[in-house]
């Protein structure tokens, strides 16, 4: 144990006295005690408000986009709505090529962490939300693609079959026989990361990426403490509401 | 003759309701953000892009860079393994409050500790911490301690309070204390789930490690940041591609063990 | 001869015995059969098999003079809206509503944008609600699937049928969730829609009186096999008796004779 600790320490560069030298002690205690009391002036908390709009917009707005992105792929990906598989229980060819294809592009897509994404999309195109809402499309895509079609492959697919033996085409098939049957669990984990994204967004507001995170980097650096404490408050608020409005809307469903 | 059958249900207030809501809150979004399309989709933007895609290649492979991302690796590892130690042992000891084993009051000010733990993001937690820990990995993993504390600590309370309290009741009543009715009632019960939520936590945290150095907190993502500032594309591209490399070491590490446990 | 099928075998994957070994038979368009034989004989198989739903490992299969598995992907399934297969447990989904599940039955004369706008406002709720009528299920139609009973399900699949425009009707065990009188009636009401638009009717039953007294023509299937293959009057009950008789492997008078040995010992 201790011999798997010691480079961990080492490596980590574990030293907790830093914390307790005069000079960080000082600037610890000081940058805390001008957290109260709250930046509240009127027109900060204008400012709060609109950082606030730009973090949920963001990960509204990407979140959209990566649905766009994640459903086709989701499509192409699943084995449910696959006819050869029916007939012989195996795919043909160019079918199977196409959905390794869209496989390996949804694992590309999340295995690059979003602030990654973002921080390439900040030097393309410059600080500010696109870059954040390319990030979330992305990475939230990706994600979405993957769990979709697994959402599909894993839940009942007799109703699908049938429509499928019975001469029904693809579309069709997936619109009266899969989506009734997976439709609470697909919405559901939606809303799971919809409420992700928005935490995703603030994070990615320190790369410059806009809202939050962004004004919440910007007051960092300038050790204004009472602005901190307030972005932190309104932080928490804002993810609590989140999770609020995605188990409500989760139980609603279930 | 059959009668012809009656008009469909509308749809009930509260989904239409839903329904508008959701569209305006989406349109409101892309309205507000003000996407530059022009500018993604231009002919000057798809060549600056391009020309920005092309500068990745060739990643950097000199031996003394890769021996730098293999120390920068070692050091994300090792900062999401040490914050997972603390953050359970951390968790635990604000679980047994937060489980309601100590009375209302330090149950309601411990959830509400493990709450704001929680929703604050690990990174938003380091570049915090920057100020009092400094910058490098040490502060990285104070800011990976302090989220993890708090998810871990709400599952370790929500486990306690979902055990059945007979064993634990039993023991006391023929007079041990509280410490030790704990210790061999309730902890044997749910040892198991609290190992395997911590796995999954520490997964969850080489993740997150890996980028957290982006604010400066140690590990591959400030080699990642400082290359990029730098515009030094090929450097920073065998970066990302050891962040991919582990990230996807560790699932497949991660999806083995899994299979292995459950297979036997 | 509307489908033809010579010397067919299926195999499923992963299993040993093949599920349907050298059948060979032809049936008439207008024809009404009723397919017989114990547990696990293949019925299901066959009539999957009919609906060119699975591709059989040898044999002939033809229908409407043409050969399904030498027709192209496409082609193949465009061939499939002229069957209507039901299988056993009816293929609902519990979420969706009465209506749109018995019009999902319509999908393949559809286009896609009709299937879609039918999601929103039902496209022919009058052709759905008259389907229902015939089984008494009219009062259903906007119910969700879900608050259905199971015998209810069972005749909302079959209203599915009734919408279709296919013209060999493969049904895979109707009865089997339903009471003695309702049993009757929705016999009735198959048969009397295959006569109406002249379909062929396929229709596995476990209830050999009533297929013997409704059905023309018989088959008498069992371990892949047809045992018999006769009009109704020449099904003697011997040959009924020997079909169902230690079916499907259970040999219990050969273990009880060998325990009664052990036991002298």
């Amino acid at each position: 144990m201790l011999i798997l600790l010691w480079p961990m320490l080492v490596f980590s560069e574990f030293k907790p006295w830093i914390l307790f030298e005069a000079q960080s002690l000082q600037a610890s205690w000081q940058f805390l005690a001008s957290f109260v009391p709250p930046a509240h002036s009127g027109e900060f908390l204008q400012l709060l408000m609109v950082a606030t709009w730009q973090t949920v917009a963001i990960a509204t707005a990407g979140l959209t986009l990566a649905l766009l992105c994640a459903i086709p792929l989701a499509l192409l990906a699943t084995e449910s709505l696959s006819i050869s598989m029916l007939e012989t229980g195996r795919m043909r060819l160019a079918g199977g090529l196409i959905r390794q294809a869209a496989r390996w592009l949804l694992v590309l897509l999340r295995s690059v962490p979003e602030l990654v994404w973002a921080l390439l999309f900040v030097r393309i195109v410059g600080l500010g939300p696109t870059a954040g809402v390319l990030a979330i499309a992305l990475t939230y895509g990706g994600m979405l693609g993957k769990v979709y079609a697994e959402i599909l492959d894993s839940s009942d697919v007799h109703g699908t079959e049938t429509l499928l033996k019975n001469g029904s085409g693809r579309l069709a098939a997936l619109f009266y026989g899969a989506l009734p049957e997976a439709a609470p669990e697909l919405v559901s984990y939606t809303t799971y990361r919809w409420e992700c994204a928005i935490r995703g967004s603030v994070v990615m507001g320190f790369v410059g990426a806009g809202g939050l995170g962004q004004r919440m980097d910007e007051s960092l650096k300038m050790l204004a403490g009472d602005e901190v404490a307030s972005m932190l408050i309104i932080f928490v608020l804002l993810v609590g509401a989140a999770d609020w409005v995605s188990t409500s809307l989760r139980k609603r469903l279930g | 003759m059959l009668q012809h059958p009656p008009a469909p249900p509308v749809i009930s207030r509260s989904t239409a309701v839903l329904l508008m809501g959701l569209l305006a809150l989406v349109t409101a979004s892309f309205y507000s953000l003000a996407i530059k399309w022009g500018e993604l989709f231009s002919a000057d933007a798809l060549r600056s892009g391009l020309e920005f895609i092309a500068g990745f290649a060739p990643p950097e492979l000199a031996g003394p860079f890769l021996l730098k991302i293999a120390g920068a690796t070692l050091e994300t590892l090792s900062m999401s393994a040490l914050s997972t130690l603390i953050a359970a042992a951390l968790g635990i000891a604000l679980a047994l409050p937060a489980s309601g084993r100590m009375g209302g009051a330090l149950y309601a000010i411990t959830r509400l500790m493990l709450n704001v733990l929680r929703s604050i993001p690990e990174l938003v937690w380091a570049s915090i911490l920057l100020i009092a820990a400094g910058l490098g990995p040490f502060a990285g993993t104070l800011a990976l301690a302090a989220h993890t504390t708090g998810v871990l600590g709400r599952l370790f309370a929500d486990a306690l309070e979902n055990l059945p309290p007979a064993p634990e009741t039993t023991l006391r009543i023929n007079g041990a204390t509280p410490l030790a009715a704990f210790c061999y009632a309730a902890l044997p019960q749910i040892l198991p789930q609290l190992m395997s939520y911590t796995l999954y936590r520490w997964e969850n945290n080489i993740r997150a490690a890996a980028i957290l150095g982006v604010v400066g907190a140690g590990g591959l993502g400030q080699m990642l940041k400082y290359h990029l500032s730098l515009f030094q594309m090929q450097q920073a591209a065998s970066v990302i591609i050891a962040m991919l490399l582990m990230i996807t070491v560790v699932d497949g590490a991660s999806f083995w063990l899994r299979r292995k446990m459950t297979g036997s | 001869m509307s489908l033809v099928l010579r010397g067919l075998c299926v195999h499923h994957a992963q299993a040993a015995k093949s599920a349907l070994d050298d059948v060979t038979l032809s049936i008439a368009q207008g024809e009404q059969i009723a397919l017989i034989g114990p547990s696990g004989a293949g019925k299901t198989t066959l009539l999957h098999t009919l609906a060119g739903a699975i591709r059989p490992a040898s044999g002939e299969f033809s229908a409407f003079g043409t050969s399904p598995w030498k027709l192209s992907h496409a082609g193949r399934h465009q061939l499939r809206a002229r069957f209507f297969l039901a299988p056993q447990t009816p293929p609902l989904p519990p979420r969706q509503r009465v209506v749109t599940a018995v019009l999902a039955g319509c999908l393949p004369q559809w286009s896609f944008w009709q299937a879609i706008s039918s999601l929103i406002r039902p496209g022919d709720a009058d052709a759905a609600s008259d389907a229902l009528a015939r089984f008494n299920l009219q009062d259903k139609l906007y119910a969700r699937v879900d608050r259905l009973s199971g015998g209810e399900r069972q005749r909302c699949g079959l209203a599915r049928l009734l919408v279709s425009q296919a013209s060999v009707l493969l049904v895979d065990e109707p009865l089997s969730a339903l009471d003695p009188a309702l049993s009757l009636q929705t016999l009735n009401v198959l048969q009397q829609e295959a006569s109406n638009r002249c379909a062929t009717l396929v229709c596995s039953l476990h209830q050999v009186e009533l297929a013997r007294r409704h059905f023309p023509r018989l088959i008498g299937l069992r371990d892949g096999q047809v045992v018999f293959d006769a009009v109704r009057d020449d099904v003697t009950d011997a040959m009924v008796e020997a079909l169902y008789q230690n079916a499907s492997g259970i040999t219990a008078g050969a273990d009880v004779t060998d325990l009664m040995a052990g036991a002298r010992c």
